[in-house]
């Protein structure tokens, strides 16, 4: 199979998660489509690395992924206290950061 | 390696500052008239302040005024992948400036001994006793670099720096106001402070991209390495690049200096800051803009110098008749002198852009009678202001029969600053005047009508405060105490003195202004009789 | 012997020093103090006078030459002086005079709470003053020119709780500062020009530049002289001047410091010489002055304006005969020396009348004096005699010579002047007699003030009446004595040359008209004044009179012009500033806040807006990447 064909797939995650992240309320819907985005990342960096013929993409993958649990770990922290501060998980309702 | 006497005497109130910050807090804010921990703050200061003069007296004495150009001087590598380089060194006029300045400095501590004590009840405040003299002597160690420094990174370092210790000093310590006045003041106050922060911070990162042009031009930042190149005819700089690297450095400095009309900070600070603090402006830190001019502005600039001088020209004759008339127009004293310095600042101006020797001496020595003219007509006038807690002259009248003492020092604080001969500016303001004239005599004589507008203001001032029936109000102002006195004495002696004997320190001036003269490439121009032959 | 001369200053100057830096501690002494200094300057004076007139005319000038004072390239200033036959008539003049009104203040302000600093004042007058007439170049003597105006300030404003004192001294200052730019101005001209401003090279290498260079020096100095010696255009400090104690109006204002215009012209003269034109406006000042001065005594009650207004025409006198060249100095400075006896005399007579009157000054409430105040009445009557120029007195000679070298400048010009002079002749007898007759003569006028206090005229404690007596002699003899064989002339003639002047009348015929005119004026001023009783309060007057007692509108041109016009123009400066040179830097820091305002709002604090965002941005660089690579 054209290896493009996964890139075209890849774009097409990212696409999705990036709507999720713009379009959702919920933080815990707003995270997995973070999350969606970064695997899509993940895939089209495997594509380029089959494409290419070397490890790299994979390697970065590989970081990506780490990176990802690390960021999971924080993430789910930060919602979970959000939650029991204003017994919410909207994004909207954390809107203290404006001037 | 000898001993570092520059580096010395701008690092001992630099160390007297952080002493002085360090000097722990009151245990009981309330026993007697001072807690006991700012009065041991206060010393500490003076002490400091004393023995930044003793080392000042000291470079003016090893300084050889037929010497090298500069002096004592000071080299390490600081950032060498820029070319930044700790350099000091001072010539005669650097020398005048910093005596003047470590010269001031104990007296505006003095003056100022009592002027944090109204806010050390406040709970809010963090040893506010502390923090005032500790500015002070940071802002002293600032000028007194800036003085020194040969690297125009350095210098610009230091150019910049010192505005954050005056800016706390004009912002957090005012005149003591009473009740519901105190609101407006502190408005008043943090506007004319973040005015003076912002405006000359403006001109400062003008100057800032003028320095990093400098240096992509002449590929250091060194005074001597760039004269160097100037006489080794390696530099290349275009004249287009020389005028704006000029007009760069130039805004800075007119700002700091203040030229019209770029002056309208000053008399906001001046006006809301406290009476020794005002003077620090304008005597000791003002002086760093037209000592920059002298040393980086015609010492770097030359040909963009001579091609800015018409209309630099035109601009100081401004500020000498615009400041004049406008001191007429106030009806604050302290707004009122910080006009008359605007004035007064013009004429340094003009002194240094008429490129005489005269015209450049008397500049220098300008610089250094001005501060010691306004720092007594300031220092006494904040004397007056401490005692009936108003700016305004209206609210004054009659002083002269209750304090005459208060009075007579005003007076002869009010002729230093109308140059009556006799007195040390007389000798200043007549060199810029025969300097201009020779080289200029239409300005020369234009710039004469300072003189009787001078008079009008200080005798108005002197008319409107001390003379006539005795308000009310001031029926029982006491007369000076003997701490003011030991400061408005000594200035008064040192203008006395500088006015009949000035030579020392035209001696000391004399060969800088002919180095800088022969940087501008120019010649006196010669009296027609000799002339003719 | 030269080494004396520095002392000369440096006594009542060291006085002035100890008196003001003393305290309280010297008030009982203090008065003492200044009148020994003083004395103590006489003396030396005097001691440097014989020493001089034991030397040959031509070698009489000692230098003494202290330090350098500004050293500045070319520009060499020094502290040297220089004693001449010029400078040692004013010496012997202001410390002679000097003490005498040192020992008349003793009396006069006994009872003055500020008397020590009084005596302190005058004997800063007596150093800057001699500091004037003794230096040896022209910035020195700017020196004691601005001092002397300062001492001047101080003193007319003595009694600063006035208000109108403090008033008349800052004019005073101003409207000689005002001057003083002249000076500065000619000394700057000088050093462009000659390269030095010491007298002896610019007086001896005057040919060596342009007359047009000569005329502008010339010119200015004059401008410095019109300022300190009141003449127009510059003259109208001096009425106001007499808000002073009378003392000081006595030394400084009327015989020593307004001369020191005359002064600087016959030191310049060899300037003045080589400038004819500066010379004609000279006399045109002169003149001018002359009349204005008379015009503006004749209608004034204040008895002390009148004898100010006297004071003006009479240096008016000076500076015409000054600005007549070698045919006249030599007469401007003597009629400068007996002008000094028989004027301070004056004052110091309508001082002790004060005294006595309660300081009551109007001379509609005086009247029928002399029977109360025998020695100032014969005093003040000598004085009165010597000033309208009865023959025989001071006044006669030096005027009358005065008026002979007028005629002799020659042509239109010099008959205009000689009837300038002659009508200022006029003028003086008649302001004088009415001066006389108003104070003296008549019927008693006063009456007791609102709070019932009658003025009981006496006569004036010893210490005042001395040295009004010792002036009285001076007024008396002075002129005589320096008329004999040409004495005075022969004194001067070695500094600032003399020339006989070619008078187209003869001198007999010269000084006869004098005496008619002057029986004119005193018989015109009796008429008025003394045949009929005079009224107390001032009638209204002709035209003429009104304006002359406003000093013909000279004060009201100043207020108008300069001081309403002043405060327009400051008031709208000080609005200018504000408003459009603060208001640009406060514009920018304001459109630079709103721009901000604005920019704020895009910070919304949605996460989705920021993400929003970001996408876009992404996008946007994404596609420009791709755009550039596709170009």
């Amino acid at each position: 199979m054209n290896p493009v064909n996964y890139l075209y797939l890849a774009a097409l995650l990212f696409t999705i998660g990036a709507t999720g992240v713009v379009i959702r309320k919920n933080a815990i819907v707003v995270f997995m489509c973070v999350e969606l985005m970064l695997n899509a990342c993940n895939l089209s960096l495997v594509a380029f690395s089959r494409m290419h013929g070397n490890l790299d993409g994979q390697i970065l993958a590989f970081f990506t992924m780490v990176v990802a649990a690390a960021e999971v770990v924080v993430g789910l922290a930060i919602i979970v206290s959000l939650f029991r501060a204003r017994h919410s998980a909207s994004v909207d309702d954390a809107s203290l950061m404006k001037l | 390696m000898s001993f570092p006497l520059l580096t010395a005497t701008a690092a001992l109130p630099a160390i007297g500052a952080i002493v002085t910050a360090a000097v722990p807090a009151a245990r009981s804010r309330s026993d007697g008239d001072g807690p006991r921990g700012s009065g041991t703050a206060k010393v500490v200061a003076l002490l400091f302040s004393v023995a930044t003069f003793v080392l000042a007296m000291t470079v003016l004495v090893r300084f050889e005024p037929g010497g090298a150009r500069y002096q004592l001087t000071e080299s390490y590598d600081w950032i060498p992948a820029f070319g930044v380089r700790y350099e000091l060194g001072v010539d005669g006029i650097g020398v005048a400036l910093i005596a003047l300045t470590a010269l001031l400095i104990p007296f505006v501590i003095l003056a100022g001994w009592r002027d944090a004590d109204h806010l050390e009840n406040s709970s809010r405040r963090w040893r506010p006793t502390q923090g005032f003299f500790a500015l002070i002597l940071m802002v002293e160690a600032m000028v007194i670099l800036s003085f020194e420094a040969t690297d125009v990174f350095l210098f610009y370092l230091f150019f910049e720096a010192m505005l954050i210790p005056m800016y706390f000093l004009i912002g957090g310590f005012g005149d003591r106001a009473s009740g519901t006045d105190e609101a407006q003041a502190a408005t008043q106050r943090s506007y004319a402070a973040v005015k003076f922060l912002l405006y000359n911070l403006a001109g400062g990162l003008i100057m800032l991209a003028a320095v990093i042009g400098l240096y992509s031009v002449a590929g250091t930042f060194s005074l001597s390495e760039i004269a160097q190149a100037r006489a080794d005819g390696t530099l290349e700089m275009a004249a287009s690049t020389e005028k704006w690297l000029f007009l760069g450095f130039f805004f800075a400095f007119a700002i700091k200096a203040p030229l019209w009309p770029l002056h309208t900070w000053l008399p906001n600070a001046m006006g809301e800051a406290t009476a020794p603090v005002a003077v620090l402006i304008t005597a000791v830190v003002d002086k760093v803009g037209t000592f920059a001019m002298l040393r980086f502005c015609l010492g770097l600039f030359p040909e963009a110098s001579k091609w800015a001088t018409p209309v630099v020209l035109v601009l100081a004759l401004v500020s000498i008749i615009y400041g004049a008339l406008l001191a007429v127009g106030q009806r604050d004293i302290k707004r009122l002198v910080a006009y008359a310095s605007i004035s007064h600042f013009g004429f340094i101006i003009l002194g240094i852009f008429a490129m005489t020797s005269q015209g450049q001496s008397g500049a220098t020595l300008y610089m250094v009678n001005h501060g010691l003219s306004t720092a007594a007509l300031m220092l006494v006038a904040g004397f007056l202001i401490s005692r009936r807690g108003s700016r305004l002259i209206a609210d004054y009248g009659g002083v002269q029969k209750v304090a005459p003492v208060l009075a007579g020092t005003f007076l002869v604080g009010s002729l230093a600053t109308l140059s009556l001969p006799g007195l040390a500016p007389f000798v200043s303001e007549f060199l810029v005047l025969v300097g201009t004239f020779t080289r200029y005599p239409v300005i020369g004589i234009i710039a004469t009508v300072g003189i009787v507008l001078g008079a009008l203001y200080t005798l108005v001032l002197y008319q409107r405060t001390m003379t006539g029936p005795v308000k009310p109000s001031v029926a029982k102002m006491p007369d000076l105490k003997v701490r003011e006195l030991a400061v408005i004495g000594p200035l008064i002696a040192l203008l006395l003195f500088l006015g009949v004997y000035p030579k020392p320190l035209t001696e000391l001036v004399d060969p800088a202004v002919g180095h800088t003269l022969s940087d501008v490439q120019q010649k006196d121009p010669k009296p027609d009789v000799e002339a003719a032959k | 012997m030269e080494n004396l001369i520095a002392l000369l200053v440096a006594a009542p100057l060291l006085g002035a020093a100890v008196l003001l830096l003393g305290g309280r501690r010297l008030d009982r002494a203090g008065h003492l103090l200044g009148t020994v200094m003083a004395a103590a300057s006489f003396g030396l004076a005097v001691v440097l006078f014989t020493d001089m007139l034991g030397r040959a005319g031509d070698d009489r000038s000692l230098h003494q030459h202290l330090f350098s004072w500004i050293p500045v390239g070319g520009f060499q200033a020094d502290v040297a002086f220089q004693l001449d036959q010029l400078s040692m008539t004013f010496v012997l003049l202001i410390t002679g005079v000097g003490t005498l009104i040192h020992v008349y203040s003793i009396g006069y302000m006994e009872h003055d709470e500020r008397r020590r600093r009084f005596f302190a004042y005058l004997n800063l007058f007596l150093a800057a003053m001699l500091l004037l007439v003794l230096a040896d170049n022209y910035l020195l003597l700017y020196v004691g020119w601005e001092g002397v105006g300062v001492a001047s300030y101080l003193l007319i404003g003595f009694w600063q709780h006035k208000p109108s004192a403090a008033t008349a001294a800052k004019k005073a200052f101003l409207v000689n500062r005002v001057g003083d730019v002249g000076l500065s101005i000619a000394i700057m001209l000088m050093f462009t020009t000659f390269g030095t401003f010491a007298f002896g090279p610019v007086l001896t290498s005057t040919g060596e530049t342009s007359e047009g260079k000569l005329t502008a020096i010339a010119l200015m100095l004059l401008l410095a002289a019109c300022g300190k010696s009141a003449q127009v255009p510059l003259q109208s400090w001096l009425g106001d001047a007499m808000e002073g104690p009378t003392p000081v109006s006595a030394l400084i204002h009327a015989a020593t410091m307004v001369t020191a215009g005359v002064y600087l012209i016959t030191r310049s003269g060899a300037i003045f010489n080589a400038a004819p034109d500066a010379q004609t406006v000279v006399v045109v000042v002169g003149a001018v002055t002359l009349l204005f001065g008379a015009i503006v005594g004749c209608a004034k009650d204040d008895i002390k304006k009148a004898l100010a207004g006297s004071t003006m025409s009479q240096i008016g006198y000076m500076v015409l005969a000054a600005g007549l060249g070698p045919i006249g100095y030599v007469f401007a400075i003597m009629h400068l020396v007996t002008h000094g006896f028989f004027k301070a005399g004056l004052f110091l007579g309508a001082g002790s009348v004060m005294h006595g009157m309660n300081d009551e000054v109007d001379m509609r409430k005086y009247g029928g004096l002399r029977k109360y105040m025998p020695v100032t009445f014969v005093t003040f009557g000598l004085g009165y005699l010597a000033i309208i120029g009865f023959p025989g007195l001071s006044g006669f000679w030096s005027k009358d010579k005065i008026i002979e070298a007028a005629f002799a400048k020659g042509g239109a010009e010099g008959w205009i002047l000689g009837a300038v002079t002659l009508l200022g002749a006029a003028l003086t007898a008649y302001y004088m007699t009415r001066v006389m007759l108003m104070t003296f003569f008549g019927e008693k006028r006063w009456q007791p003030d609102a709070e019932g206090n009658e003025p009981h005229p006496h006569e004036s404690p010893k210490s005042m009446t001395i040295p009004m007596i010792v002036l009285a002699f001076g007024s008396v003899f002075a002129g005589g004595l320096f008329s004999l064989g040409d004495s005075f002339i022969k004194w001067l003639e070695p500094v600032t040359a003399f020339e006989h002047g070619h008078s187209p009348l003869s001198a007999a015929v010269v000084t006869s008209a004098t005496v008619v005119v002057l029986l004119i004026g005193v018989g015109l001023a009796w008429l008025q004044y003394g045949r009929k009783p005079v009224p107390v309060v001032a009638p209204r007057g002709s035209l003429l009179t009104r304006a002359a007692r406003r000093d013909l509108g000279q004060d009201d041109f100043n207020h108008v012009v300069l001081v309403r016009g002043g405060e327009h123009l400051t008031r709208s400066l000080v609005y200018v500033d504000h408003t459009l040179v603060d208001g640009v830097v406060n514009g920018t820091a304001a459109s630079v806040g709103g721009l901000s305002g604005r920019l704020r709002k895009l910070q919304t604090g949605y996460a989705r807006t920021y993400a929003v965002s970001m996408f876009g941005g992404t996008a946007v660089l994404i596609a420009a990447t791709l755009l550039m690579r596709a170009v």
